[in-house]
């Protein structure tokens, strides 16, 4: 099937922003199973003191979609403190993409849900509380 | 460079097939069903193609019967078939888990509306149905044997000729969905006991909506399309004269040049293949061994990258100006990768990471070497950025 990708995700996925792994990372998330064909792994580099993101990376298993949903949403979150990025939703980044066609929105959930899950192990490593995560629908 | 490597989707119509076809829009125009003289053109016209489709297969013209598409030709001979032989309480279809959605669906259908029990037989892990499997599957309520003649996604020619002979000896009809198969092998339908066939002329560089069903003398599945009384009164609708001209002569063209690009194709089949074994770590390929080369369609490439999906290797080879196709779920509408790879034993994330490439008359040397040059990099590039690679390297 021809998928109409708007310029922005076809950006993000032939030039991928924040790809790779942080040897150091302060926090670890992964998404996605290899079944459903997408797998999204996130590092964080994060600031005790202030709580800010200073660093993000990602490594993902998965069509383009899924490799734009990861470069914008790691954009989105790098320089912002965890509890921005907690309130990231998987529609601000499809949104940031100009939109995903509809049988591929649940790529960006995966971001959202490799973000949370990254965020979590970094308030696990840190004596914080873990936030409860919201399971979507795909 | 404009590469057009995905042949089995679909080919240009050749501009012979083309200029064959344009008297019959705006010149004679008539309907071969009317009286008068002027319509005796458009009737030999359709009779012409199909004596020129009849030769190709070593078929009678009588038993070719010309349809909107393959995927009619396969609902007619399924439902067809079926629902005749209800009549005789007759209610088994045998089938493959690898067929094209063309018959799948129809045997899903006919499960569901008319009570029809499907056996789905498996195949091994380079394609291959075994002919030990369909004689064990025969009971005394099986209406039908359908087999594909090639596999569409991996290219595997199955055992016809011997399905042919079992079906004959066990009196049970036997077709064959031949839609790719048509356009790149020399069919008998007589010495292989085929009992029916399905063929789509836009495979063979002929127009898009037209196809064909042979029927063997003798056989009176019901009909599919119902109205007037064209094709013998066995399948209604004004003929697509243009279409099945273009059909008759895609056809001929074909049969004459068949062997000469057979070797062309299957020769630069196996450099690409061989090439991308050799520059691509970890490149698995799917369907018959390169080794089996007489058992794969002449133009059939096949591939799954460990690591990589295969809509992201589409459109990073369509940024290249190659034009492939894949068996991920990623560019269909479901989640599911192909059935095909899954009935060969794939695994998810192989058949996610799945690669075509189908050679056709488009194809130059040139592009074999450039395919080579570009893909390696294009999977290595690919394969850095994925956990699943990452993971794949560890477990090793």
């Amino acid at each position: 099937m021809a998928l109409d990708y708007s310029q922005k995700v076809m950006d993000h996925f032939i030039n991928p922003r924040n790809v790779g792994e942080i040897p150091d990372a302060d926090g670890i998330g992964e998404a996605g199973n290899p079944k459903c064909g997408d797998i999204m792994k996130i590092y964080l580099k994060v600031n005790p003191d202030t709580n800010i993101i200073e660093d993000v990376k990602f490594k993902t298993f998965g069509c383009a979609s899924a490799i734009a949903s990861s470069s914008m949403a790691t954009e989105l979150i790098k320089g912002r403190t965890i509890e921005d990025a907690w309130n990231l939703t998987n529609s601000a980044v499809a949104e940031a993409l100009d939109g995903l066609p509809p049988i591929k929105m649940h790529c960006s959930v995966l971001a959202e849900e490799a973000i949370h899950t990254a965020l979590n192990d970094y308030r696990q490593k840190h004596g914080m509380k873990t936030i409860p995560m919201e399971h979507h629908e795909e | 460079m404009f590469v057009y490597m995905d042949h089995t989707a679909t080919t240009p119509t050749s501009p012979e097939v083309l200029k064959a076809m344009m008297p019959y829009f705006s010149e004679n125009f008539g309907n071969p069903s009317s009286v008068y003289s002027f319509s005796r053109k458009s009737r030999a016209a359709i009779e012409k193609a199909r004596g020129q489709v009849a030769a190709a297969l070593n078929a009678d013209p009588s038993e070719i019967f010309f349809t909107g598409s393959g995927t009619e030709a396969d609902n007619w001979a399924l439902k067809g078939t079926l629902e005749k032989a209800k009549i005789a309480g007759k209610n088994h279809l045998i089938t493959t888990q690898i067929e094209h959605h063309a018959i799948l669906h129809t045997a899903e259908y006919l499960k569901k509306v008319e009570g029809v029990e499907v056996t789905y037989l498996p195949v091994d892990a380079e394609g291959f149905v075994s002919v030990e499997d369909v004689k064990n599957a025969i009971t005394d309520k099986t209406a039908l044997v359908s087999i594909m003649f090639a596999n569409n996604e991996v290219g595997t020619i199955e055992p016809v000729a011997e399905i042919g002979a079992l079906c004959r000896e066990k009196k049970i009809p036997f077709h064959t969905d031949a839609v790719q198969a048509a356009a790149h092998l020399d069919i008998d339908v007589k010495a292989m006991n085929i009992d029916m066939l399905s063929m789509s002329a836009h495979k063979m560089y002929g127009p898009k909506g037209v196809g064909a069903l042979y029927l063997r003398k003798g056989l009176r599945p019901e009909n599919f399309v119902h109205g007037g009384a064209q094709e013998k009164g066995r399948r209604a609708s004004t003929e697509n004269i243009a279409g099945i001209v273009g059909f008759g002569e895609a056809m001929e063209i074909f049969k004459s040049r068949l062997e000469e690009d057979k070797k062309i194709n299957s020769a630069r089949r196996d450099k690409l293949i061989a090439g991308l074994l050799q520059k691509i770590p970890h490149a698995k390929l799917n369907g018959p061994e390169l080794s089996k080369g007489d058992k794969r369609l002449p133009n059939n490439i096949n591939f799954s990258f460990i690591g990589v999906e295969g809509e992201t290797l589409l459109l990073d080879l369509d940024a290249k100006g190659i034009s492939a196709s894949t068996g991920s779920a990623c560019s269909s509408e479901s989640l599911d990768p192909s059935h095909v790879l899954l009935a060969l034993g794939l695994k998810h994330e192989m058949a996610h990471g799945s690669l075509r490439f189908t050679l056709g008359r488009l194809t130059t040397d040139e592009q074999i070497d450039y395919v080579l040059e570009v893909l390696p990099e294009i999977v290595a590039r690919r394969r850095e950025m994925s956990p699943l690679w990452e993971e794949y390297l560890k477990s090793r």
